[in-house]
């Protein structure tokens, strides 16, 4: 599939590259999913531009990238806020207050799950087990920094700590 | 080997063999729906669980491999629970829409819940609702219904050699879909609409026309290419509702190509010749069949009285069936012409010993350990035999390559030898050369190396000439060589027949007889007259112009056709013939099996079987020996013995042959057309069928690399016109970098000059 | 603490030093000094295997599967490429033990791998690391960085002609990955869902080749192994249940963490570590073994010694050692309700019975608890639950069943309250 317009910047092909390097020769489809992470850090979430090229970048069919983009839920197929805050409701940081801190969110940033502020500022997700429950409530902040101990004021100064 | 127990019957089996092979053996069914005998096992709609002794859980009888001494219950209480309990899961999510859904009758879920389901749900909650997708023209889908058993998928990658379809999101949101708006264009794709086991993929032109079980179900032969796909025809009330794979392990094993399975479409177009016509005066007039045919008679007797029979030329299609065939050129050379052909595409068509073709049996192609393909697009010349060459690459075999443009063949390829036509005889000299063969001067370079390494080494070995290396000015030196590479090599020598009966129509006799002129020098040298049958000359022609103008020069013209053709204006009669579906006889196929058919329906209109037409002809012009009462009597006397004499006059030998000046690749500038017959423009039918003309794959563009666009001073999408001799078209310019340079991709069937000849681009 | 002297901290020893996750820390302690010695003496895998078989270590990751057994399977002389992998992917709700090995002591699960990569005959080692901690990606990758600069990894290692590396791979947001099939799966760059196994990774692994996965604590325990021979990590366990095991202890208790601890302590000793329920409720119900074992009665887990055998035996099972501890106040209704949304939502999709059943089960349990609920529910989900358990590719299916069935099992009064009176029985 061709994708003239869509391009990634040298620095995120050579993390690709260094991704592919991992893996035998007649395997770099195993670095899929580090190409996607790769892609959507650097725009912010996978266009089906970024997801063909990615495919094709590692000499695979667009379908079985974009069935990997699918498949596992950190990937954004839509624009999200500049923050992004999924928070872990499952049942150990439920049992440790994550519902307190899941009101308090929504009612803060007025909006629910799945939605994005009108100013672009803050996507809302709700997420599944971070494996790090002892620390609950959780949260992950674009999906690569956790912040744990959540209470109703943790909440408030992360959320005034994010531009 | 393992001897089981199986519903209390003692079985030995193969190793390695699954429950559900064993099954099969002891002629016990279980119900399934994901898997399949040709699909990789995915064991994922648990329909199949069966109790194995020992096993503490039910277990999937298509992923089971069986061990000695297993007893396994197919039907036993907590078999049949588990398959009802999978039932159910498969039913709550899926529409009570039977009353109007294609596969009703004929689907595998309805079928298992007749024996599986409880007649009422426990289901309460909402039910799942899925996006519609677009696939394009042929396939409709209700993905609402699909029970995700993932065949479509694993036919894409395994069968077909391209995903196009796969399966996104998880759980129960998963949902089978191309890649966002693409559409499936594979060469194959219709065959997901068997694999589906409920009505989510389903024929779009069938789409809501009859319910299955108001069809009867006709054996028939694909009219198509070489390949001779078994295929049955759905009829209801006369007419034909729909073409599906008919199971032949040997030929198509279960698939079809599209063009097999969509062409039925023109049987019912506006273009069907229904009776027949004269013109009069520059205008079409209908006209009965017995003036019609005096006429035609009166006219040949006439002009072979005042001319003599050297100037009546006969051109009949090789998609007729041999009777046809061998009727016609029984009337040519009752009139004492021997200018009959049927290779209207070959440049330089010559007679051999025999007839040419596969050299070997289709199914052997799959376990082939190195192929050489001279001159052949195959995925559009032959969509099944390109499946077989996949399977034989996926088993380790090497395909090498010689072709002008590197298409896509969906599988490895080991090695190729990428330039333009007049470039190929060196090519080939080069292989040859590498492998000590006699071949003449020439520089052996690195890739024809390779290809020689690889065709000496392994065991199974085919060199397959494709139809642009039998449509090729060269085709005899192309030939030899290839020969000669064989013989060096060990492999089979092979023809990848075009037509539905090229085989069937050599050995019919529709080739030049002595001082006979073949199909190129007939439009060449132009007759006075022609006798047409199936044949659109201008775009079947290697020359169209030289097509147009011998016909427009010639006195008389008739034309036994099932269609009106703007290809057929010229002409002064036109015979309405029934197509394959309406009538009888037999094709012979690439690997010489003689094929016969029954008609499915009755003729369109006035229209009448070619070889009653042709018996009648015979005998208004007292050719004698015309008094046929069937199509078998034909047969008989067209093919002796059947099938049983056909191998003894196969051939694939050529002698005599000057190898010459085997040129230099890289001396011309001129620029070659690379003119290939269009994967939907192999004959009248695929022609005229809507749906087939709607897919992406055709379009009627120029394609060139980016060095050529860059010497043209070109660029992509640019309107050009382009020109040989006299004749000209306008057409966009595409970038296609697997294209050798010095070619340009322009399809057979645009009305220009030589198919492999040289052309020039401007801007237009 | 070090690991030159056998104590009962075999996988977070290092916690009481300054830099716990520094190569210097680890080669000050011992670290290393086993594989050191295999190299030197060219230990035969044979003997390697024993060791680990007589050391009764079972599989930390969920299974409990023998890890000597498992090591026996791979055809150690097969001659093509064969891989060991690492199951970082620890997604089970409740278990987060995996985590702080890769912070605290990462090199001892680099040296684990490399033993094991060394006896199974692996060309490459890939450990999968779960999507929600990319943090921890990138610190084990620069513990790897180190390793290799230190001369433990790539060609050549410690001088003994051995070639081998690891590497890290990163998932992004699937549970299913966790199992071993779908990670192998994921591995590769697919989808990940879980194969039917017959045949087993052992002869048909990371692309197609023989291939060994453990979980992350199985590994990093077998250098302490190596140190100190099977026989002394079988006694700091007990018989069939060898060594220590990191207990992460999440929910209702004072102080969650990571415990670890010999295997047969008691659950009321594990509670005691933790601070005891908080604010001096009452505890009311433990998931022993994270989120897909049963769930246990207060009465039924204090009577209970934290072992596999132990914990089978009062019918559930000890897992990953994730202990989820619920007091009073909880409303079991809407606790499975999360539960069975996190089966259905990470359910792959793949099979019928699961991908199908896991929604209407927790449809069903939604229903319920919010007042919709109807008399004849709970038998509903049972029987489902018993169509889905058994029948499907992999043990999400049955993961999935676990707590519904015994929620609704030992909990049946407070469901049938709710479906009753369309409220909850506790707190209101």
């Amino acid at each position: 599939m061709q994708t003239p317009e869509f391009q990634l910047s040298a620095e995120a092909l050579a993390q690709i590259d260094q991704e592919v390097a991992k893996y035998p020769a007649e395997q770099k489809q195993s670095a899929v999913m580090s190409a996607l992470r790769i892609a959507q850090a650097e725009k912010g979430w996978l266009s089906k531009d970024a997801i063909a090229y990615v495919a094709d970048y590692l000499g695979m069919p667009a379908i079985a990238a974009y069935e990997v983009a699918t498949f596992y839920n950190m990937y954004d197929l839509e624009p999200v806020g500049r923050n992004k805050i999924t928070l872990c409701t499952n049942l150990p940081c439920q049992l440790q207050g994550a519902d307190k801190v899941a009101e308090h969110l929504q009612a803060r940033l007025g909006i629910g799950f799945g939605e994005t502020t009108p100013d672009g500022r803050y996507t809302l997700k709700e997420g599944e087990c971070m494996g790090a429950c002892g620390h609950g409530p959780l949260c992950l902040h674009n999906n690569h920094k956790m912040h744990a101990h959540l209470t109703p004021d943790a909440v408030d100064k992360l959320l005034d700590d994010l531009k | 080997m393992p001897i089981i127990e199986i519903d209390g019957q003692q079985l030995e089996v193969a190793p390695g063999a699954t429950v559900m092979d064993a099954a099969h053996q002891a002629g016990i069914a279980i119900p399934h729906f994901c898997y399949h005998k040709k699909l990789s096992i995915a064991a994922n709609c648990r329909m199949c669980l069966v109790e194995v002794e020992k096993a503490p859980k039910p277990l999937p009888a298509c992923a089971t491999p069986v061990t000695d001494g297993m007893k396994v219950k197919t039907h036993s209480p907590k078999a049949v629970e588990a398959q009802k309990g999978v039932m159910e899961f498969l039913l709550i999510n899926h529409p009570l829409d039977c009353p109007i859904c294609d596969q009703g009758g004929e689907c595998t879920l309805q079928d298992l819940a007749v024996g599986y389901g409880a007649s009422a749900s426990h289901y309460g909650e909402a039910k799942r609702v899925v996006k519609e997708k677009d696939l394009g023209p042929l396939i409709a889908t209700d993905m609402t219904r699909c029970i995700h058993c993932s065949r479509c998928v694993r036919f894409g990658q395994e069968v077909a050699g391209l995903m196009e379809l796969g399966m996104a999101h998880r759980g129960e949101h998963t949902e089978v879909m191309p890649f966002l708006e693409a559409q499936v264009t594979h060469e194959l794709s219709g065959n997901v609409i068997e694999l589906c086991p409920v009505g989510a993929l389903t024929s779009k032109p069938f789409r809501f026309a009859a319910r299955s079980w108001e069809l009867s179900r006709r054996k028939s032969v694909s009219p198509h290419d070489g390949l001779g796909a078994n295929v049955q025809v759905h009829v209801k009330n006369g007419k034909v509702f729909r073409v599906v794979p008919q199971e032949n392990e040997a030929v198509n094993e279960c698939w079809i190509a599209d063009r097999d399975r969509y062409s039925y479409e023109a049987l019912d177009s506006a273009e069907r010749l229904t009776q027949p016509m004269v013109k009069e005066d520059g205008q079409w007039r209908a006209i009965g069949w017995q003036d019609a045919l005096e006429r035609v008679a009166a006219k040949l007797a006439a002009l072979r009285e005042a001319k003599g029979a050297d100037a009546i030329g006969g051109l009949a299609s090789a998609h007729q069936t041999v009777e046809e065939l061998y009727l016609f050129a029984k009337v040519l050379r009752g009139l004492g012409s021997e200018h009959i052909d049927h290779r209207l595409a070959q440049a330089g068509a010559t007679v051999g010993q025999g007839a040419r073709w596969l050299g070997m049996p289709i199914e052997a192609i799959g376990t082939l350990d190195r192929v050489l393909l001279v001159g052949s697009t195959l995925r559009h010349e032959q969509p099944l035999v390109a499946r077989r060459v996949r399977q034989a690459v996926k088993h380790g075999g090497q395909l090498n390559v010689v072709h002008a443009a590197d298409d896509n063949l969906l599988c490895r390829v080991n090695g190729k030898l990428i330039a333009r036509p007049a470039a190929w005889v060196n090519a080939l000299a080069q292989i040859a050369k590498a492998m000590n063969a006699e071949a003449g001067d020439v520089q052996v370079s690195d890739a024809a190396r390779g290809i020689a390494e690889s065709l000496l080494s392994g065991e199974r070995k085919a060199v397959l000439l494709g139809a642009l290396a039998q449509n090729h000015p060269d085709a005899d030196r192309i030939h030899a060589l290839a020969q000669a590479i064989a013989q060096a090599s060990g492999a089979t020598l092979g023809f990848l027949s075009v037509a539905a009966d090229s085989v069937g129509a050599q050995l019919a006799g529709v080739l030049p007889g002595p001082n006979g002129l073949n199909a190129s020098a007939m439009l060449a040298k132009p007759r006075a007259a022609y006798v047409l049958m199936g044949v659109e000359p201008e775009l079947d022609a290697y020359d169209s112009a030289a097509a147009r103008a011998a016909l427009k020069a010639a006195e008389f013209k008739v034309a036994l056709t099932a269609f009106k053709s703007a290809a057929l204006e010229d002409c002064d009669v036109l015979l309405p013939i029934a197509p394959f579906t309406e009538t009888g006889g037999a094709y012979v196929n690439m690997e010489g099996r003689l094929q016969a058919f029954h008609g499915a329906v009755k003729p369109h209109g006035e229209a009448r079987p070619a070889w009653k037409v042709l018996r009648v002809l015979g005998n208004l012009l007292s050719l004698g020996g015309f008094d046929y009462d069937s199509v078998e009597s034909v047969r008989a006397d067209a093919l002796p013995q059947g099938q049983a004499n056909i191998a003894e006059h196969l051939d694939n030998a050529i002698a005599g042959v000057a190898l010459g000046d085997l040129g230099d690749p890289s001396a011309t500038e001129a620029i070659s057309r690379l003119g290939e017959t269009p994967i939907y423009g192999l004959d009248p039918l695929t022609r005229r069928a809507p749906a087939l003309q709607a897919t992406a794959g055709v379009d009627g563009a120029v394609a060139a690399n980016a060095a050529m666009l860059a010497r043209l001073g070109l660029e992509a999408g640019a309107s050009v016109r382009v020109r040989q001799g006299d004749a000209s078209a306008v057409l966009s310019l595409h970038r296609d970098d697997r294209m050798a340079d010095g070619v340009v991709r322009v399809a057979a069937g645009t009305a220009l000059g030589a198919r492999l000849g040289a052309i020039t681009l401007e801007r237009a | 603490m070090s690991l030159n002297t056998p104590t009962d901290k075999v996988c977070l020893w290092t916690l009481d030093h300054d830099q716990p996750a520094s190569l210097a820390t680890y080669t000050a302690n011992g670290g290393y000094e086993a594989l050191r010695k295999i190299l030197a003496e060219k230990t035969p895998a044979e003997q390697i295997i024993e060791q680990v078989k007589i050391s009764a270590l079972r599989g930390r990751g969920g299974a409990g599967f023998p890890t000597g057994l498992k090591w026996s399977f791979m055809p150690r002389s097969f001659p093509g490429d064969k891989y060991i992998v690492c199951n970082t992917d620890e997604g089970e709700p409740g278990t987060f033990k995996d985590r702080d090995i890769l912070i605290y002591n990462p090199h001892q699960l680099i040296e684990g791998m490399l033993i094991a990569g060394y006896t199974l005959g692996a060309r490459a080692g890939y450990n999968y690391i779960h999507g929600e901690i990319f943090e921890q990606y990138q610190s084990w990758e620069r513990a790897l960085q180190e390793a290799r600069e230190a001369g433990f990894l790539g060609k050549d290692i410690l001088g003994s002609g051995w070639d081998f590396d690891l590497h890290a791979h990163h998932g992004y947001g699937a549970y299913i990955c966790g199992e071993e099939t779908a990670l192998l799966e994921s591995l590769e760059g697919k989808k990940g869902q879980p194969r039917f196994k017959p045949p087993f990774p052992a002869s048909f692994g990371l692309y197609g080749k023989p291939t060994t996965i453990n979980n992350t604590e199985t590994l990093t325990s077998i250098p302490w192994i190596m140190r100190h021979g099977g026989q002394a990590f079988l006694e700091l366990g007990k018989p069939n249940n060898g060594g220590s095991k990191i207990f992460s202890i999440s929910g209702h208790v004072n102080k969650p963490g990571n415990y670890e601890i010999p295997l047969g302590t008691p659950f009321s000793a594990l509670l005691e570590m933790a601070g005891g329920v908080r604010n001096g409720h009452k505890l009311k119900a433990v998931i022993p073994g994270g989120s897909s074992a049963p769930v246990l009665p207060a009465d039924v887990m204090m009577d209970c010694t934290l072992d596999f055998d132990s914990i089978a035996k009062a019918g559930s099972m000890l897992g990953s050692g994730a202990v989820i501890v619920m007091d009073e106040t909880v409303c079991m209704v809407k606790a499975l309700e999360r539960l069975s949304y996190f089966y259905f939502e990470e359910s792959c999709g793949q099979c019928t019975p699961c991908r199908e059943g896991t929604g209407w089960m927790y449809r069903i349990v939604n229903r319920i608890e919010h007042g919709k609920g109807r008399p004849e529910d709970l038998d509903e989900l049972v029987r489902i639950g018993n169509n889905i358990g058994g029948r499907t590719i992999c043990a999400l299916g049955d993961a999935a069943v676990g707590p519904v069935v015994s929620f609704v099992k030992h909990f049946r009064q407070e469901f049938e309250y709710h479906i009753e009176n369309k409220r909850c029985m506790v707190g209101g």
